[in-house]
């Protein structure tokens, strides 16, 4: 029976009920005035002045910002860094996961370890990392000079820094609800003589779509949403090789302030847009 | 179709799981492998299905080596101690996997899967819950289908690790008998893993006990109770109580009827129903006091207790059925006469 066909006792509506960890009232209400006005002064405060500032001369004031070339060039550098890191990271994650949580093999609590590492390390570190490899007098410097491929202050450095630092979210997302789940189903199906290949899109896949699906979101949302390691490795190049997020700091620094808000409002929106899917992908797991 | 394990080992790091098994199992059997938790009963049936790979050693199906055959291509049947359903298909679609899987050239019609989807469905007496998913179904539910879906790809070998491990007690009884049943109709070899005495001697046609990773023996239930082939055999099946000689006076042991003079060996276990006791005579020295009983149904449970010479009490059980215990019109604490009547010995 569902709770809404079963019969309501009175009296129960106007006893309150008095349970031993019940705090009272005012303790209740202060942590809730607490709480809302931290969100409100942190996160909706900042929020509303980024989509203020970006209309504060006029929409076409707005528009003509957002139509500049060089805006446009980094929406694109974004939308391009992000459409290569995920599908790779999707892969990545997929394939860790899967490894961690299928087979047993020495280096396998290294490994689960390492797939952090981007959480635990500062973006920059993990920028200059990619400097030290690739820069010009890093180890690979002398030679990539020499055969002409640019990786540092360039597109493929972006990339390079962005998949270092999206790595963890697809596996990190799987390996708790894959160990959870075991591998028995998998085990089941291949003793009714499936395939390996068919095994994995016909019983792994649909049991973890919904997280899968939520790992590459929170990538995504981070792909195009990263500054730090980018940064040091972009060079800044107008035009060029600055990402949406580079691009808002660089119109701040000219005192640019619509030009940098309009930026910033696009990043917003795509917060807002990634938290939304969020909540309706729990929603979903939730309602199964 | 007929098994055959020779020279099976298998070790997790140093410690060996399995250590040279070597196994007949004739066609048409159903064998419990029964041991205590960690004997390798699990491990042994994984290496027959393909799950884990021995060490050493080959596995037969009906004559044909498969040990170098994956899982997928050693036609067996495997249903799991906590089904493994497949949690996003139906009812239909769980037991439709084995026939979709298949290649295009074996595959059959849509017709002839819906048919025989249905026709599994009725013998396991579930067809009504086609459409629903896994976890709408009751554990004893599910433990059916997962039959159902091992039996639809028509396996030469059906293996079952503990299937009934995770279900109530009520359900389990029901299942046994229905499980035994439908292997008299479907007569395919079959392999199932408890560590319930019980449910092997109630289930199976050969039971096969081990422990740490040996063979202590392989027999009928009846074979295996009547003739333990050791010490362990005795113990883990049934009731039994053991004497060691060295422990225990020689005199009294005599007196109830066991003959020492002559002993066979070194410890003697004596099951609980073949102790006979009665009301003592006052000149008897060999009486033991009535401490307590329990009621096993229409059986009685009998504890004795006999004071042996360095002040320390051992407790001996009877078994006598209920009518036969309340003639004697004993009570707490009456000293009582008792009489062995057969006793297997061990070294």
């Amino acid at each position: 029976m569902s709770a809404a066909t079963q019969p309501v006792n009175p009296a129960r509506l106007f006893v309150r009920e008095q349970r031993a960890l019940q705090d009272p009232n005012w303790i209740k209400w202060s942590l809730i005035a607490i709480a809302l006005s931290f969100i409100g002064l942190f996160i909706c405060l900042p929020l509303g002045l980024v989509i203020f500032q970006a209309f504060s001369k006029g929409i076409a004031t707005y528009w003509s910002a957002l139509a500049q070339d060089d805006t446009v060039a980094a929406i694109k550098l974004t939308l391009l860094t992000a459409i290569i890191t995920v599908p790779l990271n999707t892969v990545f994650g997929v394939a860790a996961a899967w490894a961690i949580t299928q087979f047993e093999f020495p280096g396998k609590s290294l490994l689960t370890t390492l797939i952090d590492l981007p959480f635990s390390v500062s973006p920059v570190i993990s920028g200059f990392i990619f400097v030290l490899l690739f820069g010009a007098q890093g180890w690979f410097g002398e030679w990539l000079n020499a055969h002409d491929v640019k990786i540092i202050f360039a597109v493929p450095g972006i990339v390079l820094a962005t998949l270092f630092i999206t790595f963890p979210f697809v596996a990190r997302q799987l390996i708790p609800l894959m160990q959870e789940m075991g591998n028995q189903e998998e085990e089941a199906a291949l003793s009714l003589g499936a395939s390996g290949w068919k095994t994995f899109w016909a019983v792994t896949i649909p049991n973890i779509k919904w997280a899968l699906l939520y790992g590459v979101l929170l990538c995504n949302a981070r792909a195009m949403g990263e500054f730090g390691a980018v940064s040091v490795v972009s060079g800044h190049i107008r035009g060029v090789t600055n990402t949406l997020p580079l691009h808002v700091e660089v119109n701040y620094n000219d005192y640019d302030v619509v030009g940098a808000f309009a930026g910033a409002s696009i990043l917003a929106a795509l917060a807002i847009v990634t938290l939304i899917l969020k909540t309706a992908l729990e929603w979903r797991q939730a309602n199964r | 179709m007929s098994i055959l394990l020779s020279n099976i080992s298998k070790k997790f790091g140093t410690f060996a799981a399995l250590d040279q098994i070597n196994l007949e199992i004739p066609e048409g059997e159903l064998v419990a492998l029964l041991g205590p938790s960690g004997c390798g009963k699990t491990t042994l049936l994984r290496i027959i299905a393909g799950l884990e790979s021995a060490d050493e050693g080959r596995v037969l199906i009906s004559g044909q080596d498969k040990t170098d055959h994956d899982v997928s291509q050693r036609g067996i049947g495997f249903v799991f101690q906590h089904y493994a359903l497949f949690r996003h298909m139906t009812v239909f679609e769980n037991v439709a996997f084995g026939l979709r899987v298949k290649s295009r050239r074996e595959r059959p019609s849509e017709a002839i899967i819906r048919k025989k989807v249905h026709d599994l469905l009725n013998l396991v007496q579930l067809d009504w819950l086609h459409d629903r998913y896994p976890d709408q179904l009751s554990g004893g539910q599910r433990q059916r289908i997962a039959l159902a879906r091992a039996l639809a790809v028509e396996p030469s070998v059906l293996l079952l690790d503990e299937p009934f491990g995770a279900l109530d007690a009520g359900v389990r009884k029901d299942l046994r008998q229905w499980l035994r049943n439908l292997h008299h109709d479907l007569n395919v070899t079959s392999i199932f893993v408890t560590h319930d005495q019980e449910e092997a001697m109630e289930v199976a046609s050969q039971v096969v006990v081990l422990n740490h990773g040996h063979i202590e023996q392989q027999g009928t239930p009846s074979d295996i109770y009547d003739h333990p082939s050791n010490e362990f055999v005795s113990k883990f099946i049934g009731q039994t109580n053991v004497f060691n000689l060295e422990e225990h006076d020689a005199d009294w042991l005599q007196t109830a009827g066991l003959p020492t003079t002559h002993q066979k060996g070194r410890v003697a276990h004596v099951r609980p129903h073949d102790i006979v006791i009665a009301k003592s005579t006052d000149d008897n020295d060999a009486f033991v006091i009535l401490k307590d009983w329990q009621h096993l149904g229409s059986l009685i449970r009998i504890e004795l207790v006999k004071s042996s010479v360095n002040g320390q009490s051992a407790s001996v059980y009877a078994e006598m059925p209920n009518d036969q215990f309340r003639r004697l019109q004993l009570n707490k604490g009456d000293k009582v006469d008792l009489r062995i009547r057969h006793a297997h010995w061990f070294h």
